[in-house]
């Protein structure tokens, strides 16, 4: 085990898969000698050549077209999205081609599309969205989002050898901001399986990215005996994991960084209420963005991201309900 | 120099022959090529004419009630994807769009599996999951489009992208109609085709109409022109000469093969009927049809059979009757071949594993002497 940041863990992994696996190979836009907008790929092109690391033009379409082209032929291509706000520029060829096609005609498409999201940082309306929600009604496209260096890497190896179109979202706040233990050598973390990120039995706050974190210190400082479910995966659900917590508890917040209406949280509301409505001692609440765009200016984002005294309301008065 | 000039400069040296399609005289190919054999011509007649009465059927069918959704064929306009077609090899890929029928007979799909996947049928090529021409079967190395235009074209640039990595001698093929052109996908796909020099060939089928609109509505350039700022070759072909066709894009894949970057072959056509069967082409004058009837690609080319090559007319007539005996065959198979069994409608969205396409059939005598076998990943 080795500490390391989050957005080491997914440089670690990307280079395992790479030196493991010929065929997988990096396209993106300044990801080659620059290393990436976020250095994801620092130092790649220099091991692996910019073949493998091909700096991509400035065409968010013809990043995932190639992609899905390349993996119908045998290729493992990772994809960056400079931010996940531009994979709007080339939502056609996910959600209508690659998304598509295994139904359509029985052809898998292996790919992976990096997708920095979230905000916190000032980036504004166009780079601090959180787009897991676009994904969500797109069937035939699996969704990841690690909390954890940990989960990082072995989310990132395990969508890498998934014989689907993955979508992996990773939170820009996370990236030097948090460390964990990640072992060295090849990592795996299933595809499909939410983690305990702190057991609680008095209410449980489910939730994936960022506000994992934000739910983790909340419970901490309040000193109460929260449980934090960390989905990790948001296509498919861990349906038996969110029951099981929301039946022990009673009690279920549920939240994230992405905006309210028809979210990841709604999903995970309607389930609740459908599986486990004789357990439940309380409604099921929802902590999320404002159904607003993210506004520039420090206070404006501050108003509108969840932040940590919201959590912390939000769990007082569902404990208290 | 004007792009043109410098686009046909460029179409000239990769091949003569396909240059300056406007004049007949200079259009006819030269018979001692060696590209194709007497087997090879009847072929292209074949194939030309099984796209054609496999559509009047669908169409009738489709008029009859027997076919679900919408129709959409390729009338007018079958030299275009079967002289296209003919000249891949076996592990060449290719993506195929709705006036394309050809192509997908050229690399050995049977009538029967085009009408059942038109009806829904589980024999269809998609097993009910997609309709009319939403289809590729996979197991000849075809990859179907879907209704977005051009969306198929990044793709095709990502199948040559995968040859390209792995040093294969193969080609990824696609068509979309100068429609396509107007969008910004169309030009991603070509400039990153460009810019990486991959082996793809582009098919650009101009039948003169995106649905109703007329080329002076889609672009004030001709299209074909653009290829020379993606720094490949266009060429502008008579898209209604099978042996045109073949010839250029057999002069494309050649070059693609030796590693000489894509060619975009603007195909000059028109498209005979409405862009579905609903569509009554109001907006097109008859005059202009009559005069593209006189041109129909089939009628051309078997009047050049007889006079240039020696076939009798009795041969020309043998491959019409045969085809309509085949069909009608595939009419009355598809129309007797089972619906999907509802069960499989919730399955599939996602795949277990990876598996490579396979190859498809290459009729033309000397199809993939140069080409690599079809790839493996290595894993």
């Amino acid at each position: 085990m080795t500490e390391m940041t989050y957005l080491d863990a997914i440089s670690d992994g990307l280079r395992e898969e790479m030196r493991r696996d010929e065929t997988v190979f990096c396209l993106g836009q300044d990801i080659g000698a620059f290393g990436g907008a976020f250095k994801v790929t620092d130092g790649f092109a220099e091991e692996f050549g910019c073949d493998r690391v091909l700096d991509a033009p400035l065409a968010e379409n013809a990043i995932i077209g190639a992609a899905t082209g390349a993996a119908i032929e045998g290729m493992r291509p990772v994809c960056e999205m400079q931010f996940s706000d531009f994979i709007a520029c080339g939502f056609d060829q996910l959600v209508n081609v690659a998304a598509k096609m295994h139904y359509r005609q029985g052809v898998a498409v292996p790919m992976v599309v990096r997708l920095p999201s979230g905000g916190g940082f000032s980036g504004g309306p166009f780079h601090s969205q959180n787009p897991e929600a676009w994904f969500m009604q797109s069937p035939g496209l699996k969704i990841l989002a690690p909390a954890t260096a940990n989960d990082a890497k072995g989310l990132l190896v395990s969508a890498i050898r998934d014989p689907n179109p993955v979508c992996f979202l990773e939170h820009k706040g996370l990236y030097r901001h948090v460390r964990d233990e990640v072992p060295e050598g090849e990592h795996i973390v299933a595809i499909g399986e939410a983690r305990v990120a702190r057991p609680g039995e008095e209410m449980t706050v489910i939730a994936y990215g960022s506000a994992v974190h934000l739910a983790l210190q909340a419970a901490t400082e309040l000193g109460e005996d929260i449980e934090v479910l960390d989905l990790r995966t948001l296509c498919p659900l861990d349906t038996e994991a969110i029951l099981t917590s929301a039946r022990r508890t009673g009690k279920v917040l549920v939240a994230h960084e992405a905006t309210q209406s028809c979210g990841v949280g709604a999903e995970v509301a309607a389930l609740i209420a459908a599986e486990a409505f004789e357990d439940l001692d309380a409604p099921v609440r929802r902590l999320t963005a404002a159904d607003v765009p993210i506004p520039f200016s420090p206070p404006l984002e501050q108003a509108v991201l969840p932040q940590l005294d919201d959590m912390k309301e939000a769990c007082r008065e569902l404990l208290a309900y | 120099m004007t792009l043109s000039e410098t686009s046909v400069r460029d179409a000239t040296r990769l091949d003569d022959a396909a240059q300056s399609p406007h004049d007949p005289s200079e259009r006819e190919l030269p018979t001692e090529s060696g590209l194709l054999t007497r087997t090879d011509r009847l072929a292209l007649l074949r194939y030309m004419v099984t796209m054609s009465q496999a559509e009047e059927r669908g169409l009738a069918l489709y008029r009859q009630g027997k076919i679900t959704g919408s129709f959409y064929d390729g009338c007018g306009q079958e030299a275009i994807s079967v002289g296209a077609a003919f000249t891949l090899a076996p592990s060449d890929r290719i993506c195929i769009l709705h006036r394309d029928l050809g192509a997908h007979f050229v690399r050995g799909l049977s009538v029967d599996r085009y009408l059942g996947n038109y009806m829904g049928r589980a024999g269809g090529v998609t097993g009910g999951k997609d309709g009319n021409m939403h289809f590729g079967d996979r197991s000849l190395g075809c990859v179907g489009m879907v209704s977005m235009l051009p969306a198929m074209a990044p793709v095709a640039t990502g199948i040559a992208l995968a040859f390209k990595m792995r040093g294969e001698r193969r080609v990824a093929m696609t068509f979309f109609g100068e429609g396509s052109t107007a969008n910004g996908v169309w030009h991603e796909a070509m400039n990153f085709a460009g810019v990486q020099r991959l082996p793809a060939v582009f098919l650009l089928e101009n039948n003169g109409f995106a649905y109703s609109t007329p080329n002076e509505l889609e672009f004030r350039v001709d299209p074909v022109e653009r290829a020379a700022t993606y720094g490949f070759p266009g060429l502008s072909v008579d898209g209604n000469d099978v042996e045109a066709v073949f010839t250029a894009t057999q002069g494309a894949v050649a070059r693609a093969r030796s590693g000489g970057g894509p060619t975009l072959i603007e195909c000059r056509t028109m498209r005979m009927h409405g862009h579905g069967a609903h569509d009554d082409m109001s907006y097109v004058p008859p005059e202009m049809l009559a005069e593209w009837r006189r041109r129909d690609p089939i009628d051309l080319y078997e009047a050049r059979l007889r006079e240039n090559f020696g076939f009798s007319g009795e041969e020309v007539d043998k491959v019409h009757r045969e085809v309509s005996a085949e069909v009608a065959a595939a009419a009355e198979a598809a129309l007797s071949s089972p619906m999907p069994d509802a069960v499989i409608a919730r399955r599939g969205a996602f795949a277990d594993r990876w598996e490579p396409l396979g190859d498809g059939d290459a009729p033309w005598s000397q199809s993939g002497a140069d080409a690599s076998p079809g790839g493996r990943a290595g894993r």
